[in-house]
């Protein structure tokens, strides 16, 4: 089956490639790259007018629940809900329950995906059940189909044992990724200390519960000279202990999430428990750090730390409410709103951490759109507006912040593989 | 022929407001006494903190607060206002004070009253906050009165309740009717707020009176200063225009009046201070202390208080003291609070009165 999608801004963020084109796909594979492509008889034609047209999306921090609360999410429904926002790949953390910590839950994440739209990567613990005291058969774990290495949801506090997963990790070539929280310091805290936490009686996480362990972590990766991915940064120091260790030869990557570049922690007073995630909504300064940071290229990835929680579960006192927000559907507008159209990023840079890099670190071999690549392709309006509402958000799950907002950046197909997943009446 | 104890109340229409007249016989002069009041108060659902409210509303509810002290402290204690209201007190924490007071407040203006004891409640079964306020809310409760350990539950609830939410408490974050009661009994005393000097001194941080009380007394013209070692007196306070110091004998002889919040036992455990004993000597309310202060200083305090350890014995029954007239003051305000939230409320039900 061929697809040409015509009259498209074709945006490649690896090759630079901003131009008119038409794309070409044969099969499971791009064919062709080119303006004005002949359309033959019995090809699918996608007008793509006014449309921006890019590698599949790549989400590297996502939780589908399953297994374990398949009542908030699962695999194949996390998927459908991704392809829906404009992603071809997405990584599942392994803080399910049981926990990703052998190689059978690594296949069956694999062989449920499978038959869900999309290509899912599972990322495996670091530790046996998530416990902190020893590291896993990563090897085991990789021959499975694991990506990358992570606690996510809580931080490896023991140093010898960090310093023992980014050494055994390198003969894999797969990233240690961390959830870099000093959980003594954050002391049960609910969201960022400062002056907000201060106004509403709330207890604080101080940014420093982020940034010491950033600072040893990527101390422990110089040492080992291992692989080190930061998860969900989100204070503005933290960017600038990574420019340090990049700035050393350090191997380190790190990732923001969009709320972190969209709101502050004064969203806590009107959206309460929707606007409660972990590490929290920081200030203004953290804000516009996460921007240029992303500009500079410091941070490499934009992750959405998609985390479902149940209605119930967040209608509670705001201290007692879970953390986390879900984050697929509202990636894109987020993306096209904040950092293309407020803040002046060219498509590619906006683009570059959500497709090329996060397949680079993981080792993916997608998020590029080339004659020969995987036809892995994202449509995007971003000139049309969308309203966040109850019917917008497909997710089972409605916990966001962004709820009645109204957005620029419209998904108009997602293409997974040669076949359109979303889009077209899909 | 009035007598004492029977009370006439009348409505009157005037201008689009109500006026609900009171009229009792004196018991000591045997002469007659007219109250009246005007039922448009609070154009609020809520009373959430102090934040939300305004200037106005402040000075509002201080001065009919002075007419209800007037009314409850004589031998007829009770007036109709709020016949066929129902108040339910929901406490999520241990309260004595707060929640008897707002019980006699209910009581003297004749509303049905509802404690919910939550120990003997649906929520040692797992009930929710929501569903608990729900299944009041079906009764058909108008106001709701709580007190909750996590900061921001009143919001979260009147966001999602037809019923009036009255803030009794809220974590770290406000105690309103605390503030409330606090700087009417200031005025009772001092006549106004303006340029008044008031030190407010312990555990800032961990306080919800302090939070409130700050907003209250700034908004009337105080200057309020916070005193206490720097981790329980953060920085971040500064955010309200007021200012910090470390030690009690520098600003102790330049106050007007001094708040001395209790101290919580399980702070030292956290290291916040080091001893109950250390403490003592830095930041206790001693009578050596209180002598090298004005003659005229109110000591305050919204209690429970530890004698002997933020504040001594002898200086809590002193004549500077106005820790029992505060409690008395309580229940004025919470009066005056209640009345004026039900402004508005339908007065067709209330003239058959």
């Amino acid at each position: 089956m061929a697809i040409i999608i015509k009259n498209g801004r074709v945006i490649d963020p690896a090759s630079g490639l901003d131009a008119m084109m038409d794309v070409h796909i044969t099969g499971e594979i791009v064919s062709r790259i080119a303006p004005d492509i002949p359309v033959e008889s019995g090809c699918e034609l996608i007008d793509a007018k006014g449309c921006i047209v890019l590698p599949g999306l790549i989400d590297m921090h996502v939780h589908f629940r399953e297994p374990g609360s398949e009542d908030k999410e699962t695999i194949i429904g996390g998927s459908i809900v991704a392809a829906k926002g404009g992603f071809t790949s997405v990584c599942t953390m392994p803080n399910t329950t049981p926990v990703i910590d052998n190689q059978a839950l690594v296949r069956f994440i694999k062989l449920e995906a499978e038959k869900g739209p999309i290509n899912v990567f599972p990322i495996a613990n670091i530790t046996k059940g998530a416990r902190g005291e020893e590291i896993t058969e990563m090897g085991e774990l990789v021959k499975g189909g694991a990506v990358g290495f992570s606690d996510d949801g809580k931080p490896v506090l023991s140093s010898i044992l960090m310093r023992r997963a980014l050494e055994y990790a390198r003969m894999f070539d797969v990233p240690i990724i961390t959830h870099s929280e000093d959980t003594l310091l954050s002391d049960d805290g609910i969201i960022n200390e400062g002056v907000t936490s201060t106004l509403l009686g709330l207890k604080g996480i101080p940014r420093e519960a982020e940034e010491v362990m950033i600072a040893r972590d990527v101390l422990l990766a110089r040492l080992t000279r291992g692989r080190l991915h930061i998860a969900h940064v989100s204070s503005g120091g933290s960017i600038e202990i990574i420019r340090w260790a990049k700035s050393r030869g350090v191997q380190v990557t790190c990732e923001t999430a969009p709320h972190y570049f969209a709101l502050t922690d004064v969203a806590v007073e009107e959206h309460l428990s929707m606007a409660k995630m972990n590490p929290p909504l920081r200030t203004e300064d953290d804000r516009t750090a996460m921007i240029e940071g992303l500009r500079s290229g410091v941070i490499d990835v934009i992750a959405t730390d998609h985390a479902p929680h149940l209605l119930n579960e967040k209608m509670q006192e705001l201290e007692y409410a879970p953390f986390g927000i879900i984050g697929l559907e509202t990636a894109v507008p987020l993306v096209v709103s904040v950092l293309v159209k407020r803040n002046g990023f060219t498509l590619c840079d906006a683009f570059r951490p959500l497709t090329v890099n996060p397949s680079n670190i993981l080792g993916l071999g997608r998020g590029e759109l080339k004659s020969g690549a995987a036809a892995d392709i994202t449509i995007i309006d971003p000139e049309k507006k969308i309203l966040v509402d109850d019917s917008f958000i497909i997710s089972r799950c409605k916990n966001t912040p962004f709820m009645g907002m109204e957005l620029y950046g419209s998904v108009e197909y997602t293409i997974c593989s040669g076949k359109v997943v979303y889009g077209g009446g899909i | 022929m009035l007598q004492d104890g029977v009370v006439l109340s009348i409505f009157l229409r005037e201008r689009g407001h109500a006026i609900f007249l009171i009229i009792y016989v004196d018991s000591l002069s045997g002469a007659p006494i007219t109250y009246g009041f005007k039922m448009n108060g609070l154009k609020r659902k809520d009373l959430l903190d102090i934040q939300s409210l305004t200037t106005e509303e402040i000075s509002l509810i201080c001065q009919s607060a002075r007419y209800f002290k007037d009314l409850f402290t004589r031998s007829v204690k009770t007036v109709p206002i709020l016949r066929g209201k129902t108040v339910c007190t929901l406490f999520y924490e241990p309260s004595t004070r707060t929640r008897i007071s707002f019980e006699l407040a209910a009581k003297r203006l004749s509303a049905d009253m509802i404690n919910v004891a939550v120990a003997t409640s649906s929520v040692v079964k797992g009930e929710s906050l929501i569903d608990t306020v729900h299944t009041m809310e079906a009764m058909k409760a108008d106001y709701i009165v709580m007190r909750h350990a996590a900061s921001l539950a009143p919001h979260f609830l009147s966001k999602n309740i037809e019923a009036s939410v009255i803030n009794a408490g809220d974590g770290f974050h406000a105690h309103p009717t605390q503030a409330l009661l606090d700087t009417y009994s200031i005025l009772e005393k001092k006549g106004t707020l303006n340029g008044l000097r008031i030190g407010i001194v312990g555990d800032i941080k961990h306080s919800r009176v302090a939070r409130s009380d700050i907003e209250a007394f700034k908004r009337l013209g105080a200057r309020v200063v916070l005193c206490g070692p720097p981790t329980l007196v953060p920085d971040e306070f500064k955010i309200y225009d007021v200012d910090i110091s470390y030690n009690l004998d520098e600003i102790l002889p330049e106050l007007d009046v001094v708040n001395m919040l209790r101290i919580q036992r399980e702070r030292q455990k956290g290291s916040l201070f080091p001893s109950l004993r250390e403490y003592h000597q830095q930041y206790a309310l001693t009578e050596d202390r209180l002598g090298r202060c004005r003659s005229d200083i109110i000591v305050m305090h919204p209690g429970p208080i530890n004698r002997g350890i933020e504040i001594d014995h002898r200086v809590a029954d002193s004549p500077n003291s106005i820790i029992n007239e505060q409690v008395t003051n309580g229940v004025a305000v919470r009066m005056s609070i209640f009345y004026l939230l039900a402004g508005g409320t339908p007065l067709e039900e209330m003239e058959k009165v």
